[in-house]
């Protein structure tokens, strides 16, 4: 583990983009100082016995350079809004489409703060769980109550727009009732592709410089790379 | 019958609660284990919240070793705040434990740890949210036995009504007795219910079961005994003691807490007990005879420990660190094996002595050189000799001069206020002191930029100590003293700037004092202020003074008894005292010369360097002191393989 420098020396260790509290995610990245060249994947096990059930280390990629924060452009959310039919849901998601912003207001900690909503969300559509449905964090398999689910692919910007704030925003401009809280859940951060409106693998630039790494050192790699500064990125997630 | 989890049902709350990862569990080192295949199964509740209860010791080494047995399993519980308490009672999610998150009611016992009596209103809340009677008597087979330990079961007659049994004293071996029983009356088909399993604890004479002790009162309100209502059932009841610590090495897999909490840090007890005779000290009283963890022993806990945990801090747990007999082979043995892997050390309860700066330095030796703490408790050197805390003037600005001289930037000085036989011109007296530390510490120094921080708490008796008979200084006259001395401080222009003064008023002391030498009749104002929304009493922000006096008031409205009764009576000689029934060890004549010691200002020695002064605890209870020196190594030598080099 790599420390700060300073009276108080505190371990390397970055949040990118973290989750808000009480949502689940598949896609939290992190990095992670470390002081001496280690095996990711042995590192990745490591981490991953110590942490609590639920969440758990996929994947650790060395880090190549670059900025990882930078590079989380966007995030994919899935939005389980139990009790509300599919018809509710696509009346609702039309009307906040079709509005050139959305004014939704949000408890910070300076205050009540008001900002548009609309501009950052690159899609928002609606589907409904597949019989015996298991796949969907919230959803009750084989229900027959009412469930619509948001897909929302959001772009990061200042204030964050969060998957709270679109379902104030399709309160405010189409009356959605949701009886019970949602079920939200991060699918995927990373680049925005925007040809697509899709979410790319924010570590694809680490993942090819390393396989560069690889074939040109006759994949001796733990040996190479840079030694006392090699910053392991993280892939978390805690669903 | 399968016990399902209740997180379906909680988790659609939290979001809406503070702090709701307090709630999750899933620690490091937490255990979950199947409900059917354990015959034996514990809720252990530290009554506060997660914050403070997750790293105390005695939970976190009864959960460990309760869970170590194979058929045997042992979760955790701690308070609610009332965000979640209001949302779980609208829709009736019951108390739960945070590492299965099944309902308390579920488990066979419901053992909860005392440090302080302020956690009792916290008690009655999850006995209410449980679903279990809040009063004993109510109880039936289906209920878990409600047990109540740590320091402030030496007197539990305030909970008597709540409270199925009571265990005084070390608790790893009593929960595995306990157990025992448990496991044999389940077995045979719970022979006689809930009574005669709560008999059969009562008759090993280690567990003491309230419903069969009478007491009876005399006309003023003193009691006139305490005598057991069925035959069979001792007539007093004894601690447990721990022999050889080093058998006992737990935590072993200290739990790591995911919400932030008031320690974080790994601790070992590096020995168990104190014999230094604070007159003021219950723990120390209660606590005897010293047993000390080997060096091997602790060597080999700091070092499992931390493999286990991660913890960049290792505190010595006990009641006078420095006092173990190899601390300093200790402390530098664990710098040498540590300070590189930016692993702190921290001794806590230090004596005031100059070996304590060479140890403390040798525990900064890189790291920062912040504060160091002393406590010599009482302000004059008379009252000092009052408590028997020998601590001379002379040592403590010797000891302190030393501290600012190796670099130390501030000395943080701990006082009582109250003590018996105190007057204003004993409290004002700290002041003197603390400039006194002052000017010798510019003196020493070189420089203006030292601090010295006065902090000070109000003096509450305790059972079991030589002050259980003492007055306790009221609030009013507590926080009058506290504010001349303040003034007196705040006046200096020489001083007055470097001195900080940290204190807190007399009332919450009060109402501990009540709880503390309380008996049954205690028990209707605990359920009273519990009942008005009192929780939390150990909380300034939450604890009401006036909420506990009105219901004090009523309560007992037809006793001839009131809180100044239980608070700022002196108790003659031969008055019964509530916990007169529970034996500590110590004996209660020893106890009273102490008092009389105590007010002809004499001083005792500490028996592990003099002879014995028969205070009773070794012969009474088949204990003796277990002290080193041992000889032995830290650890025993290893080498680093040296990291493959390519």
């Amino acid at each position: 583990m790599a420390y700060s420098a300073g009276f108080t020396p505190h371990p390397k260790v970055s949040y990118a983009g973290a989750a808000p509290t009480g949502v689940a995610s598949e896609a939290e990245y992190l990095e992670i100082g470390v002081a001496t060249h280690c095996d990711p994947a042995r590192l990745r096990d490591l981490l991953d016995a110590s942490l609590p059930t639920g969440l758990d280390v996929l994947e650790i990629v060395e880090a190549h350079g670059g900025n990882l924060p930078e590079r989380l452009e966007a995030s994919v959310w899935e939005l389980v809004l139990a009790g509300v039919t599919r018809e509710e849901a696509e009346r609702a998601v039309g009307v906040f489409l079709a509005a050139e912003t959305v004014e939704v207001q949000r408890m910070s900690k300076n205050g009540m703060r008001t900002f548009d909503a609309r501009e950052a969300v690159i899609a928002l559509t609606v589907t409904t769980p597949d019989a015996n449905d298991a796949g969907h964090q919230g959803v009750d398999a084989g229900s027959t109550a009412p469930c619509a689910i948001l897909r929302l692919v959001v772009r990061h910007t200042t204030p964050a727009v969060r998957p709270d704030d679109v379902l104030s925003g399709l309160r405010m401009v189409a009356e959605l009732v949701t009886p019970t809280a949602a079920a939200v859940t991060r699918l995927a951060q990373g680049p925005l592709d925007t040809a697509t409106d899709s979410v790319t693998d924010p570590l694809a630039p680490d993942r090819a410089a390393s396989a560069e790494e690889h074939t040109s050192q006759g994949g001796e790699e733990l040996r190479t790379g840079p030694q006392g500064g090699a910053e392991p990125v993280v892939e978390a997630s805690n669903r | 019958m399968p016990v399902e989890s209740l997180f379906p049902r909680l988790e659609p709350l939290l979001p809406q609660v503070q702090k709701p990862i307090q709630y999750v569990g899933g620690e490091l080192n937490s255990t979950v284990k199947d409900w059917d295949a354990c015959a034996v199964r514990w809720a252990l509740m530290y009554p506060d919240a997660y914050e403070v209860g997750l790293p105390n010791q005695g939970v976190m080494i009864l959960y460990e070793v309760l869970n170590e047995v194979a058929d045997v399993l042992a979760e955790r519980t701690y308070a609610v705040w009332g965000d979640l308490e209001k949302l779980m009672r609208e829709h009736e999610v019951p108390q739960f434990t945070v590492d299965g998150h099944r309902p308390v009611g579920a488990f066979d016992v419901f053992g909860l740890s005392f440090s302080t009596e302020l956690g009792y209103t916290n008690m009655l809340n999850a006995l209410d949210l449980a679903g279990i009677p809040i009063e004993a008597k109510d109880r039936t087979e289906d209920h878990p036995i409600v047990l109540a330990g740590g320091h402030a079961a030496f007197n539990p007659e305030p909970i008597a009504d709540f409270i199925d049994c009571a265990v005084v004293g070390d608790g790893e071996q009593a929960v595995l007795q306990i157990t025992d029983i448990i496991r044999a009356w389940k077995a045979e088909g719970r022979p006689g219910g809930r009574d005669e399993l709560l008999f059969r604890l009562a008759v090993t004479g280690n567990v003491y079961v309230p419903r069969f002790y009478d007491v009876d009162y005399l006309d003023d309100g003193r009691i006139q005994r305490v005598a057991p209502n069925r035959s069979g059932v001792p007539w007093r009841v004894s601690k447990h003691t721990v022999m050889d610590l080093d058998e006992w090495p737990y935590p072993k897999q200290p739990l790591v807490p995911l919400a932030e909490t008031v320690h974080e840090r790994m601790s070992v007890e590096i020995f168990r007990g104190c014999t230094r005779g604070c007159r003021f000290c219950q723990a120390g009283m209660i606590t005897r005879p010293v047993r000390e963890r080997s060096i091997e022993g602790i060597g080999a806990m700091v070092d499992k420990g931390l493999k286990a945990t991660g913890f960049e801090e290792v505190g010595l747990l006990s009641l006078s660190s420095a006092d173990h007999t190899e601390i300093a082979e200790v402390a530098k043995g664990l710098a040498d094996r540590y300070t590189d892997d930016k692993i702190g050390l921290s001794l806590p309860s230090t004596r005031v002595d100059a070996f304590n700066i060479d140890l403390a330095n040798e525990l900064t030796r890189n790291g920062r050189r912040s504060g160091l703490t002393f406590a010599p408790e009482g302000g004059s050197e008379r009252l000092r000799k009052v408590i028997n805390k020998m601590v001379s003037e002379e040592d403590l600005i010797r000891t302190v001069a030393t501290a600012y001289g190796n670099g130390w930037r501030q000395v943080k000085l701990y006082f009582m206020v109250g003590l018996p036989t105190e007057t204003d011109e004993d409290v004002l007296q700290i002041a003197d002191m603390a400039k006194k530390v002052i000017q010798k510490g510019r003196e020493v120094s070189g420089s203006r930029d030292i601090r010295c921080t006065v902090s000070i708490g109000g003096f509450v008796p305790k059972p079991h100590t030589p002050f259980q008979w003492a007055p306790q200084l009221d609030p009013a006259a507590t926080d009058a003293r506290l504010h001349k001395l303040r003034d007196a401080i705040r006046a200096d222009r020489q001083y007055g700037k470097s001195i900080g003064f940290r204190y807190h008023d007399g009332k919450p002391g009060a109402i501990e004092g009540l709880l503390s030498r309380g008996d049954r009749r205690v028990g209707r104002i605990i359920r009273a202020v519990w009942e008005d929304g009192g929780r939390f009493d150990g909380w300034s922000e939450h604890f009401s003074y006036d909420r506990w006096v009105r219901c004090a008031d009523k309560a007992l409205a037809d006793e001839p008894v009131d809180l100044d009764w239980y608070t700022t009576r002196e108790r003659e000689w031969n008055e019964v005292l509530p916990w007169d029934h529970l034996d500590s060890g110590l004996d209660k004549d020893w106890l009273w010369e102490d008092w009389q010691d105590a007010l002809d200002e004499t001083e005792v020695d500490d028996c592990r360097w003099s002879p014995c002064f028969d205070c009773g605890v070794c012969p009474q209870l088949g204990t003796e002191i277990q002290i080193g020196p041992t000889g032995q190594k830290l650890l025993p030598l290893s080498v680093k393989q040296p990291a493959t080099q390519g």
